[in-house]
């Protein structure tokens, strides 16, 4: 175990899975010679030089094709996106192309490519550079979504991304990067893609989340507990798509009442396809209708007091947790 | 200086409103527009609005409070300022001396000082600054479904619980499931703790007194007004219900993928109006010297809702279609059940309609909704043996009164209307054209 940053942590499975196998390779803006836009990808030129660590023009329809067509050929390209809220340029390459390419091909050929970078609000940097696509992502069939929240879970589920055959898109968070967190020295440490993570054990109410909605979540947990006396279960998806669903449902059957907390616009947001799921498969369980705190449903707030209100935040959690715990 | 929001007259008949929750508090910010409570008033629970931007620095009538119309409700200005309580108009029954003005001191510390108007002797809530949502009325009152969870249902199911014997302390009212878990603990003592649950061995209802709502003292007030003064006559007619009921069925399986669904009701309010045409002599009110005749055919129907019931009001039923009628009736009806008729929307009607036949009753006779001159009561489709051309056949009879104020109608008259109401019943392709 080494305690490292959720930076260091994705840095660490990059740099193993370029290790591991000579096919892995890293393209992206900015990513080779001045070792990434968030410093991800620091070292890793001069460690694995300018074949397998690839700086690309500002094009992302371009290099995000390049890569879907180096993947077809056999290549394991892992795509650096400055921000997530660039896919749209690439929308094409990455949902209509990537998303298909197997199915379209009758199962002849794969698309082992992993697009990443942070896709987050939080930080004042705009409408335009604050986009949370998982939902739009996920909607695809064909393609994996994760969103990891811990370091630990940064690691483990790149290096299984890098190992799949389908195209996965790894959503980080620049606010996280930070983070520090127990992490697995194994070179073989892998969470598999599609599994759950209960953050913290209760009995009173199901939070269920991911990403940074994590942290929110168990710092509102224990406040909840300290004030209220009540026991919150902290349910982390991690991946959106496979979305493990057993272990939602196995959570709200033991507390009986759910809040979704998600860094999502409210309309069509994953936390919609997780509150059908949930009554779909648990309706006989529900105690109480299933609630969630999203990000305030308007363009990403440039303000930064009124940004922090916009999106999820301990004390918003708090008070919905409360409000669920009555209901 | 701060503006005074007074109980405004929110329908026709009201005289006083109550207060039932405030939805802003002292110190609030609110616009033009913005909802500052909720008033119930004799017909309906309605939203009161603010017509001025500022915040609200005073609240003078407590939830719960009966407030006259025109009384102070609260006050809208500059933030911190001190409001005093308006002079209190004098409530016309009492011969008192108004109230006097308070020095701003005593009135700022005085947080409620409308709840203690004459007309509200019982309602004086305790002071509260800074008023906490009221738990929400346990309310059968939104309908017959019992409000569960899907646990508690299922949990309630596999103990043998009926749900319908306790009381939920969820949001609105809604039984979770340590609701019926308690349920279940008390269940062979009778009442469970805190007076909630009531089972079968226990009390048909807690004793004690209920207030009068606004809704049922102004039905109690119309009602003995209008049996007492105005001369009623009764006249039953037994139609046969066949062809409506043959047509009825035709237009609502023919049209299913339309989404159209026509009740009988429907074609009786029609039928009604169109009878009226025939015979307006009915479409008239008493007016003590006068009596006036009205052109136009506005039907109400009575629906039965929790506080006591209201007559929406179809306008115009004379020119509308029966299709027109019936959507138009569901959605007052619906509106009626929500308390959210407007007054203009119960107030109106020309000839009323009252059907208890849904519920199986075979005939009654109903009260005359002043100032209509008649109402006509409608019982239930009965499947009977009837003689037709000297043979006993199967026949299905619904059985309708017309209750008269013999001051505008007289036996003939009323007779006339309910030959033309069968003519057009036995006859309802003629309500379709």
């Amino acid at each position: 175990m080494s305690q490292l940053t959720y930076r260091e942590a994705v840095r660490a499975a990059l740099s193993e899975e370029l290790e591991r196998d000579k096919n892995v390779v890293l393209l992206g803006e900015e990513v080779a010679q001045f070792n990434g836009a968030y410093k991800v990808s620091e070292g890793l030129l001069d460690k694995f030089g300018p074949d397998r660590v690839v700086d690309t023009p500002i094009s992302e329809a371009g290099f995000i094709g390049m890569g879907v067509g180096a993947s077809m050929l056999g290549v394991r390209p892992v795509m650096e996106l400055m921000f997530w809220s660039f896919y749209s340029v690439a929308f094409d390459q990455i949902l209509n192309n990537a998303a298909n390419v197997r199915y379209m091909s009758g199962g002849l050929i794969n698309c082992p490519i992993v697009i990443r970078g942070p896709a987050n609000g939080g930080t004042n940097v705009g409408a335009t550079h604050s986009h949370t696509p998982e939902n739009v992502l996920a909607n695809h069939p064909g393609v994996k979504v994760v969103v990891p929240a811990t370091a630990a879970d940064a690691k483990g589920l790149l290096k299984s991304a890098i190992r799949d055959n389908d195209p996965v898109f790894y959503l980080e968070n620049t606010i996280l990067y930070g983070e520090k967190g127990e992490v697995p020295d194994d070179e073989d440490f892998l969470i598999p893609l599609g599994l759950a993570d209960v953050k913290r054990e209760g009995t009173d109410l199901t939070i269920v989340t991911y990403g940074r909605c994590v942290l929110h979540s168990l710092a509102a947990a224990e406040i909840i507990a300290k004030e209220d006396g009540a026991e919150i279960e902290v349910v982390d998806l991690r991946s959106i798509r496979p979305l493990d669903i057993d272990t939602v449902i196995k959570s709200v059957v033991k507390t009986n009442r759910v809040l979704i907390v998600e860094e999502q616009k409210p309309f069509a947001s994953v936390g919609t396809q997780l509150g059908f799921m949930i009554q779909e498969e648990a309706f006989d369980h529900l105690d109480a209708p299933i609630t969630r705190v999203t990000t305030i449903d308007a363009p990403a707030i440039y303000s930064p007091p009124v940004e922090t209100e916009q999106l999820p935040n301990v004390n918003r959690v708090v008070e919905a947790a409360r409000a669920a715990l009555k209901a | 200086m701060a503006d005074i929001i007074e109980m405004p007259k929110l329908s026709d008949t009201m005289t006083v409103g109550t207060l039932i929750k405030w939805l802003k508090k002292e110190g609030d910010e609110v616009a033009s527009g913005d909802m500052l409570a909720e008033v119930e008033t004799d017909k309906a629970t309605m939203e009161l609005e603010s017509f001025f931007d500022g915040t609200l620095v005073k609240i003078f009538a407590a939830e719960g409070a009966s407030v006259e119309i025109g009384e102070p409700l609260c006050a809208v200005g500059e933030p911190g300022e001190e409001v005093a309580a308006p002079a209190k108009k004098e409530p016309p029954a009492a011969e008192e001396a108004p109230a006097e003005t308070k020095s701003e001191d005593t009135a700022a510390a005085d947080p409620a000082p409308a709840a203690d108007t004459p007309p509200a002797p019982k309602a004086t809530p305790p002071p509260r600054p800074t008023p906490e949502p009221p738990p929400l009325p346990a309310s059968a009152a939104s309908g017959d479904r019992v409000k569960i969870s899907p646990l508690a249902r299922k949990l309630a199911e596999e103990l043998g619980i009926d749900p319908t014997r306790i009381k939920g302390s969820g949001t609105g009212g809604r039984i979770t499931k340590s609701d019926v878990l308690k349920a279940e603990k008390h269940g062979t003592g009778g009442m469970a703790a805190g007076g909630g649950s009531v089972f079968a061995k226990g009390p048909i209802q807690e004793a004690g007194v209920a207030k009068v709502s606004n809704m049922r003292a102004t039905i109690a007030r119309r009602l003995v007004e209008s049996k007492t003064q105005l001369p009623h006559f009764y006249l039953d007619i037994e139609v046969d219900a066949g062809p409506l009921l043959a047509l009825r069925q035709q237009i609502n399986t023919g049209l299913k993928d339309s989404g159209i669904k026509v009740s009988v009701n429907d074609f009786i309010l029609k039928a009604s109006a169109e009878a009226l045409r025939k015979v307006p002599a009915v479409n008239c009110s008493w007016e003590g010297a006068q009596v006036r005749k009205h052109d136009r055919a506005h039907v109400s129907f009575a629906v039965a809702i929790a506080e006591g019931l209201i007559t929406p009001v179809v306008f115009d039923a004379h020119v509308k279609s029966v299709f027109d009628i019936s959507t138009e009736a569901r959605s007052l009806a619906q509106a009626a059940k929500a308390m959210k008729l407007q007054p203009s929307q119960f107030t109106g009607g020309t000839f009323c309609v009252s059907n208890l036949g849904m519920m199986g009753i075979k005939r009654f006779s109903a009260i005359i909704n002043p100032p209509n001159a008649a109402i006509l009561a409608v019982g239930t489709t009965e499947t009977k043996p009837v003689v037709e051309n000297g043979q006993i056949v199967i026949g299905q009879r619904m059985t309708l009164t017309l209750s008269c104020d013999h001051r505008v109608v007289d036996g003939a008259i009323g007779a006339q209307f309910m030959v033309a109401l069968r003519e057009l019943i036995e006859k309802p392709a003629l309500l379709l054209v």
